[in-house]
């Protein structure tokens, strides 16, 4: 197994996990990147009501194949069902909780609940589908890199770098948004597009991780790599680039790992590689670090014993 | 008044959040510059004018011009400062930064920021009195000095108009001393102020102007012949404290060349 896990991690395990790899890697450094944003636009739940929201697309596009004659297991259609149902939640919970109708987090567990539940409901009826090819969907649950075809691991990288480029040109305006929207509107951004933008990039990179990750624990790569990141900086121009390479990490480390033991779930290997490099950070990060708050309060406690002991 | 036209002018503005407006039918001509107090109590949709009238919440009617000009063409020449509460402060940015971003409307959201420009960001902080914070993280500010980055990036803005949300909101006394000083370097230029206030006491020696408001302007005009007794009893309703109105007997007829308020 270490063999084989060596050979994933250096590329050395033959052009087809190599790309497979590639295209992970480039999925966590947008997922990595764009989740800073994400998380400072306090937009966490809304990316898993998205992701969760993606199943019965997912399921809806097996069957329309399914119907038409179709390959069932293309990328790209599921890819497109996939998007297409996510963005339908997003706009349902936006709509659910505007004007103060619903709460956000409310609002958000129902659409996740809908979503969640309309499309187990709908894997049963694609399991009882005169076609073959099922199994295949329970990967995009929870996730399997290994067994992905060059070809799809080439949408995941090309769909993870547009985002990526996306995140690098509206950077500026990001920024400003997720700090002071109110401000942002004054001073001429169009903060109702921005924040679509920003929508329509966090539903790119959850499509683009649906197949390695799995609709369940994608969201992880936009979480915790950005507060990974977090805690470890007070720089946003240092953040995104920083939870963009930890998210890279994960994933290319995660799907080295489930090459090597094909029957672990990719998607789990990736977050806990992530949340992994989370906790070291929870212990070691320089300013806000459990370690470095203990040192710090040990000696402000001695600092403060000496004065009383002078005084 | 000159010919020069207001520096905010709104007709017959309402807004409503969810159930009863906030402001109905309001009017009123802002002078064309100078310094100019919103007062009034709570719930009275100071807040709520500025913010329709800068389009961030919607309006259920009327207009609202700026110099005469709609806010599409007039943006530029107006700044906004928001409450400072409304922000989260843990964002990960410098002072600088925070201050710098009042430079992205005029030299563009996409490029990085030339030195000149990184370098009247500073300016504007070490007006604030900010500079040696330059690097400091926003979150490890005091509240006071947060309110000053805030100013800071509202003055890098170098706008002819400032809308103001509460600037004096839960400052310390030199924070206090520190933006007055700025408002008055910005009215002797010309520029016009609107600045919702709070605190009656110090409304009639900060500002020349007064609009006095709940849900409909009471009344607006100069200072010395708006800010009377009878025009705050009626824009409060009776709900005037005597604290409140012990604060005023001084204040409602300033004599001549008052000092400010003594502040460290």
């Amino acid at each position: 197994m270490m063999e084989a896990l060596f050979q994933a991690l250096t590329l050395s395990g033959g052009y087809n996990a190599r790309v497979v790899a590639l295209g992970c890697a480039a999925f966590g450094l947008a997922a990595g990147a764009l989740g800073c944003f994400v998380l400072l636009r306090g937009r966490a739940l809304i990316a898993d009501a998205a992701a969760h929201a993606t199943l019965p697309g997912l399921c809806l596009a097996f069957i329309l194949a399914a119907g038409m004659g179709w390959n069932p297991r293309s990328l790209p259609l599921l890819m497109g069902g996939a998007a297409a149902t996510a963005a339908l939640g997003v706009l349902a919970a936006g709509a659910l909780a505007r004007g103060g109708r619903l709460r956000d987090d409310a609002a958000m567990a129902l659409v996740i609940s809908i979503g969640f539940g309309i499309g187990v409901a709908l894997l049963s009826v694609v399991q009882s589908l005169p076609v073959g090819g099922q199994a295949g969907l329970s990967s995009f649950i929870l996730g399997q890199a290994a067994g992905m075809s060059a070809a799809d691991a080439w949408l995941i990288f090309w769909l993870a770098l547009a985002a990526l480029a996306a995140v690098a040109v509206l950077f500026r305006p990001l920024a400003v948004l997720c700090f002071d929207a109110d401000f942002a509107a004054a001073a001429g951004l169009p903060v109702r597009w921005l924040d679509l933008a920003l929508l329509g990039l966090m539903l790119a990179v959850t499509v683009a991780g649906l197949r390695a990750v799995g609709l369940i624990l994608v969201v992880a790569l936009m979480v915790v790599p950005a507060a990974t990141a977090r805690l470890s900086t007070e720089r946003l121009s240092v953040m995104v680039p920083l939870a963009g390479l930890l998210g890279a990490f994960a994933a290319w480390m995660g799907a080295g790992l489930s090459a090597a033991a094909p029957s672990l779930p990719t998607g789990a290997t990736i977050a806990l590689v992530a949340c992994a490099l989370f906790l070291l950070a929870l212990l070691f990060a320089p300013a806000r670090g459990v370690v470095a708050f203990a040192l710090r309060q040990r000696r402000l406690r001695q600092e403060a014993a000496m004065e009383a002991r002078s005084a | 008044m000159s010919i020069a036209p207001p520096a905010l002018e709104v007709r017959n503005l309402s807004v409503a959040y969810r159930e009863a407006p906030v402001l109905r039918g309001v009017n009123w001509r802002a002078p064309a510059s100078g310094l100019t107090a919103i007062v009034g109590p709570n719930g009275a949709g100071k807040s709520t004018l500025l913010k329709a009238a800068l389009g961030l919440v919607p309006r259920l009617a009327g207009e609202v011009r700026f110099f005469g000009q709609e806010l599409r063409q007039a943006r530029r020449r107006i700044g906004y400062l928001p409450q400072r509460a409304s922000v989260d402060w843990d964002f990960p940015a410098t002072a600088l930064q925070v201050a710098a971003m009042g430079r992205y409307p005029r030299v563009g959201w996409f490029l990085p920021l030339p030195r000149a420009e990184r370098e009247r960001a500073r300016a504007a902080l070490a007006e604030v009195g900010m500079a040696d914070f330059a690097g400091r993280q926003i979150g490890q500010l005091s509240g006071g000095q947060q309110q000053r980055v805030f100013l800071a990036r509202a003055l890098a803005l170098e706008a002819d108009l400032y809308l103001m949300d509460e600037p004096f909101a839960g400052v310390d006394a030199a924070t206090e001393r520190a933006i007055i000083d700025v408002l008055h370097r910005l009215g002797r230029e010309g520029r016009a102020v609107i600045a919702v206030h709070h605190d009656l006491a110090t409304a009639p020696q900060y500002f020349q102007h007064v609009c006095l408001l709940n849900g409909g302007v009471v009344a607006a005009g100069p200072m010395e012949t708006t800010f009377t007794a009878e025009n705050l009893s009626r824009t409060y309703g009776g709900r005037l404290s005597l604290l409140d109105e012990a604060a005023l007997r001084p204040a409602a007829a300033p004599p001549a060349g008052r000092p400010l308020r003594a502040v460290p």
